[in-house]
C-alpha cells in the first residue's frame, strides 16, 4: 500500500467504542480520517486505529463481519496499526488467560488489570519519543502490557507495567490519548504512517478541544 | 465526586457507544451475552417482563448474584438501584461494579428525590422520557442517559416516543432566539446551564442509549437511526425462543444500523421474539416509565 504523504486517510475501526473521539483528533491535525466498517473501506489507508471500546465485543464483531482477514491482509501489505486500550489487547500476541486475537505485535497484555471503573484514572507522563513535554494520559478499565518481545520498543514504562510500545508497523497504548486535549500520539502515529500532520514535538495540547468535542461527529439530532 | 472522576465516568460511557447492554439473571446468561458481543451486562434477579408479571416490590438484586456475574465476565457490569435508594447505591459502589442504573424498573424508594449522584465515585445511568428529565438527572450527577421506553413489554413504541421527544426539544432549543431560552427552560423543566450546553452541542452532553421495549434487530437499528448512541436490551433476548441467535443479531444490527443489507441478513431465522404487550391499553399504574420525574 503506498501512503502518499499528506493525502491518504487514517482509518478508525468503526464497530463500537471511541470512534468519533479519534476522528476528532485526526481532524485537528489536518489528517483525513475515515470510519471503517467494511473491508472495502480499508483500501488506500495509510494507517488504521483500532479504538478502545470493549475488546471482547470488538473481537466478536470483527469475526462475525469478516473483517479479521482483510485487516491482517492490509497489515501484510504495509498498513500501519495503532491499538488504544481494547485495540492494544486485540493486537497483542499474548493475552493473559485468553486466546489472543490478531496477535500481530509481540507483547503480553493483561486485560482490565487495574480493576473496575472505580480504578480508572488520569495522570501525566513524559514520553520522550512522542513529545518533549509531559502529556496527559487517561486510563479507563485499562489493560497492562507486562512484557515486550525483542523487536518491540518500550515508549512508556510506569510503575510495574508498560503503557505504550511499538514495533516497526504497530503502535499500542493502554491509555486513551483521544480522551485528552493532547494530539501528540495522533501526530506520532500519523508520522509513523508517512503523513505530515501539523504541529511540532510539544505536548500538542489543543486549546479548542473539550471533553465534548467528539459530539460533532455523532449522529445525534 | 471530583470533576475529574465525573469526566472519567462519562468517558467510560463513550467507550460503550455503538454497543448493546444486555439484562442477565445468572452467570450462564452473562456468558452468553458476552460471547454474543454485548458491550456490558446488567445483572439482575428478574428481567423487567417477569417483574411486570409477578408484581410486588422489586428491589436491588442480591449482591451475591451480582458478584458471581461480575466474576464470570470481563466486560463491564451494571446493576440497578431503586430510584432514590441511595443505600442500595452505596452497596453497589462497595461491590465495585462499573455502573449503577437508577431504574424505574424497580419499585421507587422515594417519590420526591432521586439519588444525589454527585456524592458517589461510581457512575450512574438514569432513564428519561424527554429533554428536561434527562438534564435533571445529569444535573444530579448522572454520567449517562437512556430513554425509559416501557420495559418488559417487547414494544418499542415508548422508546421511540421518548427519543423523538428528546430530539424535538433539542431542535427547538437550538433554533429559538436567545431571549426565549429561559422561558423554554422554565416550561420544560431544564436546568438552565445544561440547556445552554445542549443548545451549543445540538445533543445531550452525555452518551444516550435507548432502552425499554427493544426486541428485534430492527428495533435496535431504529433507535440508532433516531440518534441513540447504543441500546439496552432487557427482556428482549432471554425471553425469546433463541437467545443466542437473537443476542448476536441485535449486536450486529446495532453496529450496522445504517446498512439495510446487513440488517436483512441478521434479521432472518431468529425464531420467536418475546411476546409483546400493547402499551396503549395498559393502565397508568402498570406503566414503569411514569416512575421518577
Amino acid at each position: 500500500m503506498s501512503a502518499t504523504a499528506g493525502s491518504s486517510p487514517v482509518g478508525v475501526l468503526d464497530l463500537q467504542g471511541g470512534v468519533q473521539e479519534h476522528l476528532d483528533h485526526l481532524r485537528r491535525l489536518g489528517v483525513p480520517g475515515r470510519p471503517v466498517k467494511r473491508a472495502a473501506e480499508l483500501e488506500g489507508l495509510a494507517g488504521l486505529i483500532v479504538p478502545g471500546g470493549e475488546s471482547t465485543c470488538l473481537s466478536r464483531l470483527l469475526t462475525i463481519f469478516d473483517l479479521r482477514e482483510p485487516i491482517e491482509q492490509a497489515y501484510r501489505g504495509g498498513l500501519k496499526l495503532w491499538g488504544t486500550c481494547a485495540g492494544a489487547i486485540l493486537l497483542a500476541r499474548e493475552n493473559l488467560g485468553e486466546t489472543p486475537y490478531f496477535g500481530l505485535i509481540d507483547i503480553a497484555v493483561s486485560r482490565n488489570a487495574f480493576g473496575s471503573q472505580l480504578e480508572s484514572f488520569n495522570r501525566a507522563a513524559l514520553v520522550p519519543a512522542v513529545a518533549r513535554e509531559p502529556v496527559p494520559l487517561t486510563f479507563i478499565r485499562a489493560p497492562k502490557i507486562l512484557r515486550v518481545g525483542s523487536g518491540v520498543r518500550v515508549l512508556l514504562q510506569l510503575d510495574d507495567y508498560i503503557a505504550a510500545a511499538e514495533d516497526e508497523r504497530i503502535l499500542v497504548t493502554v491509555f486513551h490519548p483521544e480522551l485528552t486535549p493532547s494530539l501528540a500520539f495522533h501526530r506520532y502515529f500519523a508520522r509513523k504512517c508517512g503523513l505530515n500532520p501539523t504541529g511540532t514535538d510539544d505536548a500538542g495540547l489543543d486549546p479548542d478541544w473539550t471533553p465534548l468535542s467528539w459530539t460533532r461527529f455523532s449522529s445525534h439530532a | 465526586m471530583a470533576e475529574n472522576r465525573y469526566l472519567l465516568n462519562t468517558q467510560l460511557a463513550q467507550m460503550l457507544k455503538g454497543g448493546v447492554i444486555m439484562d442477565v439473571v445468572d452467570v450462564e446468561q452473562a456468558q452468553i451475552a458476552q460471547e454474543a458481543g454485548a458491550v456490558s451486562v446488567m445483572a439482575l434477579e428478574r428481567v423487567p417482563a417477569d417483574i411486570r408479571k409477578q408484581g410486588g416490590v422489586a428491589r436491588m438484586s442480591d449482591p451475591g448474584l451480582i458478584k458471581a456475574i461480575k466474576e464470570a465476565v470481563t466486560i463491564p457490569v451494571m446493576a440497578k438501584a431503586r430510584i432514590g435508594h441511595f443505600v442500595e447505591a452505596q452497596i453497589l459502589q462497595a461491590l465495585k461494579i462499573d455502573y449503577i442504573d437508577e431504574s424505574e424498573v424497580l419499585t421507587p424508594a422515594d417519590e420526591e428525590c432521586h439519588i444525589d449522584k454527585t456524592r458517589f465515585e461510581i457512575p450512574f445511568v438514569c432513564g428519561a422520557r424527554n429533554l428536561g428529565e434527562a438534564l435533571r438527572r445529569i444535573a444530579e450527577g448522572a454520567a449517562m442517559i437512556r430513554t425509559k421506553g416501557e420495559a418488559g413489554t417487547g414494544n418499542v413504541v415508548e422508546a421511540v416516543r421518548h427519543m423523538r421527544a428528546m430530539n424535538r426539544e433539542i431542535r427547538q432549543l437550538v433554533s429559538i432566539p436567545a431571549e426565549e431560552i429561559m422561558g423554554f427552560a422554565k416550561a420544560n423543566g431544564l436546568p438552565y446551564q445544561l440547556a445552554l450546553e445542549v443548545r451549543t452541542l445540538g445533543r445531550l452532553p452525555v452518551v444516550n442509549f435507548a432502552a425499554g421495549g427493544i426486541a428485534t434487530p430492527a428495533d435496535a437499528a431504529l433507535m440508532m437511526q433516531l440518534g441513540c448512541d447504543g441500546v439496552f436490551v432487557g427482556s428482549g433476548i432471554f425471553k425469546s425462543s433463541d437467545p443466542v441467535r437473537r443476542a448476536r443479531a441485535i449486536v450486529k444490527a446495532t453496529a450496522y444500523f445504517n446498512d439495510p443489507e446487513k440488517l436483512l441478513e441478521v434479521s432472518m431465522d431468529l425464531g420467536e421474539p418475546m411476546p409483546g404487550l400493547d402499551v396503549a391499553n395498559m393502565p397508568g399504574e402498570e406503566r414503569l416509565a411514569g416512575r421518577g420525574w
